[in-house]
């Protein structure tokens, strides 16, 4: 009896084993011409990319695409670029709104393939700036269309005080919001804390925030170590900050704009603004799945997306920079677009797009720098 | 093996002592050997695949690399995850707070378990009894978010119930998101596991043994000490397992009442998460680790000997 159990599991470890070798190879190919769609298509998202209406009846840029797609639209909302990975590698969806931290992780895995622009008719209009970066491209291939880009910023309570200005607010221990202090729950958030060392501690000589050698990535360690002490908020699900903005349980945090709207709406007594001192930030990419089981339905939201009006919404409601040129002329608000610096690129070299650090640092020179995978330990340990 | 073979003789007896059954059932007595094979088959292929096949493949996968660049477990064996997991000081530290959690949710059960069982089983009349272990059970009826997010509004310090939240306005004290909340919570979501055992244990105790001890001119205290307690070990044992591995492997509530706190599960969660699936299950030998203990511990006092 005994002997039989353990020649099953045996045999068990071996056919998982197995399965585990094989499951390499890179999937589907680019698809060369558009079909019919499929009746539905499954996304993953950042909350407040794909709204339908049932957030707030006004913001609805879903609606029009199933009507005319008949592609029956599912979001499975993505609180990290790491859990988006995560949920890309299932499998289970056909496209994803990857920010620069997850997209060379999905093309290196295989998770994703090369997007046939020819077939997305509205991706010509998109910023030049925008095209063929090293996030969304690899090899002259291009991965996936350009959905808008934007900064993190820092959120608080107007009841609080003055408006704070710097990042320095975020970590001092003797910050006037100590305590009631909100902090992004993810290993990039690293980031933050190298950017608070660029501003007061430039003896480190931080120049890019994802590029830490093992000095600048302790120094980072401690500095968010001793912030531990001031703050009362990691958040990972947006609505758990949502929800202590509006409860007046924190009064400074880096948040999305999203949040502060959604917040906002809700009667908190919140304002954003963008330290001084640079921030990190995002440009993102829709990606199509190699395993994607409606891909022409993917191909249809890819070009709804970044289509002028759509691009135009989805950029007002979450707080970015459209991926549009033409979404500028359609913004409810005439100066969105110079708000959030659409084609500024002057404005976005001060922003660190977020990406994924490296063991050959990001930033050219001739050192050892520590990879995505200690930012993952590390920041485990810190939230142990 | 043995054991299975009585099982196999009491179900072969079984016919014989329940004869209208047979008649009902219309054929002769089945053969001994393959009832049993067939009443137990299903659920053993079950138990192997799905329970002792899963828990083989985490240990196993626990010793898989990790793909820097894809986070992709690759098939290449290192035991890098279970060092990390088993000597770092910040995990070591998370692994004694999260034994302390459910070592306080365990203590407040029974603390209060075992007065309340005590009234129930011996001293309320027989009406009030039942009334009382409905009231008691009821809570079981309801879902376990709807539990601990009733908590959250009583605990939560910020919220619209009173100066400072509902628990502070009302009894001048909150403990406010944090360690102590997520004890309390887990004590409140557990109590009943705690309770049902110890009722029955008390139930079941034969009155001949307390008029016994009274007779030999023992007070109630030490009638309770010395016969009552020792009695129910088992049933405390039993208790505790419920509280104490249900707490451990608890990590929602966490999520609810922990404000910046986490647990071993959250750690868990985490890694999976980031994703480092071999580093997650390698965090995850720490629970099962600590539950053969405890487990092998409870055994000694007895808890399995009602089974």
């Amino acid at each position: 009896m005994k002997r039989k159990i353990g020649a099953l599991a045996v045999a068990l470890l071996g056919a998982v084993a197995l399965g585990a070798c094989g499951g390499d190879d890179d999937g589907a190919a680019m698809l060369d011409e558009l079909g019919e769609g499929e009746g539905a298509v499954n996304l993953v998202a950042w909350a407040g990319y794909v709204e339908d209406g049932s957030t707030d009846p006004n913001v609805d840029w879903v609606s029009d695409f199933e009507a005319d797609t008949g592609c029956e639209v599912n979001v499975k909302i993505g609180n990290s670029s790491d859990e988006m990975v995560e949920l890309m590698q299932s499998g289970e969806y056909d496209a994803v709104s990857a920010s620069g931290d997850a997209t060379l992780r999905l093309i290196a895995g295989g998770d994703v393939v090369p997007v046939n622009t020819d077939l997305i008719p509205n991706y010509a209009d998109v910023f030049e700036g925008l095209k063929n970066k090293p996030w969304n491209s690899v090899d002259g291939k291009v991965y996936g269309v350009p959905h808008g880009r934007g900064a993190n910023l820092l959120v608080y309570n107007t009841e609080a005080g003055a408006a704070p200005t710097s990042i320095v607010d975020m970590f001092s221990p003797d910050s006037p919001y100590a305590g009631k202090i909100s902090v992004y729950d993810s290993p990039i958030y690293i980031a933050d804390a190298a950017i608070y060392l660029m501003a007061t501690q430039p003896e480190l000589g931080i120049t890019n925030p994802y590029a830490l050698d093992q000095t600048q990535f302790d120094a980072a360690i401690a500095a968010l170590e001793t912030q531990k002490s001031v703050v009362g908020q990691y958040w990972a699900l947006y609505t758990d900050q949502q929800a202590a903005l509006e409860k007046g349980t924190v009064t400074l945090g880096t948040t999305w704009q999203v949040i502060v709207n959604l917040a906002k709406g809700n009667g908190a007594k919140i304002d954003s603004t963008l330290h001084s001192e640079g921030a990190t930030g995002w440009s993102d990419t829709w990606m199509v799945s190699s395993k994607a089981k409606h891909p022409n339905c993917a191909y249809k939201w890819l070009n709804h997306i970044i289509s002028p009006q759509a691009n135009a919404g989805v950029a007002e409601w979450f707080g970015e920079a459209p991926s549009n040129s033409k979404s500028c002329a359609l913004t409810a608000d005439p100066n969105h677009c110079a708000t959030f610096h659409a084609d500024d690129e002057d404005y976005f070299s001060k922003v660190y797009y977020w990406t994924t650090p490296t063991a050959e640092c990001l930033d050219g020179r001739d050192a050892e720098c520590v990879p995505y995978s200690e930012w993952v330990n590390a920041w485990n340990k810190l939230r142990a | 093996m043995r054991a299975l073979q009585r099982v196999g003789e009491r179900l072969e007896q079984a016919p014989r002592v329940a004869e209208s059954n047979r008649v009902i059932a219309g054929r002769g007595r089945p053969r001994p050997a393959l009832a049993l094979w067939g009443l137990l088959s299903a659920p053993l292929a079950w138990l192997l695949v799905v329970y002792v096949g899963s828990l083989a493949l985490l240990i196993v996968s626990a010793f898989f690399s990790l793909d820097d660049f894809t986070s992709k477990p690759t098939t290449e064996l290192t035991s890098a995850n279970i060092v990390e997991a088993f000597t770092e000081r910040a995990y070591l530290l998370l692994v004694a707070r999260s034994i302390g959690v459910a070592v306080a949710a365990t203590a407040i059960c029974f603390a209060l378990a075992m007065p309340t069982a005590f009234y129930i089983a011996r001293l309320a009349s027989r009406r009030t009894r039942r009334g009382f272990i409905v009231a008691l059970t009821l809570p079981l009826w309801t879902g376990y978010l709807v539990k601990a997010f009733a908590l959250r509004a009583v605990l939560e310090p910020g919220s619209e119930y009173g100066e400072g939240g509902f628990m502070k306005s009302l009894v001048g004290w909150s403990p406010g998101f944090g360690n102590v909340a997520v004890i309390l919570t887990l004590a409140y979501l557990w109590f009943p596991y705690m309770l049902l055992p110890i009722y029955a244990g008390l139930e079941r105790m034969p009155n001949s043994l307390l008029d016994a001890s009274a007779d030999l001119g023992a007070g109630s205290l030490r009638t309770f000490r010395l016969v009552m307690l020792p009695l129910l070990i088992p049933s405390i044992a039993a208790g505790s397992i419920f509280t104490f591995s249900l707490s451990l492997g608890d990590y929602i509530t966490v999520k609810i009442v922990g404000g910046t706190a986490q647990l071993i599960g959250n750690i868990i969660e985490r890694a999976l998460l980031a994703p480092n699936q071999p580093l997650a299950a390698a965090f995850t030998l720490w629970p099962i680790l600590i539950m053969v203990v405890y487990l092998t511990v409870m055994g000694r006092a007895g808890a399995f000997k009602n089974l």
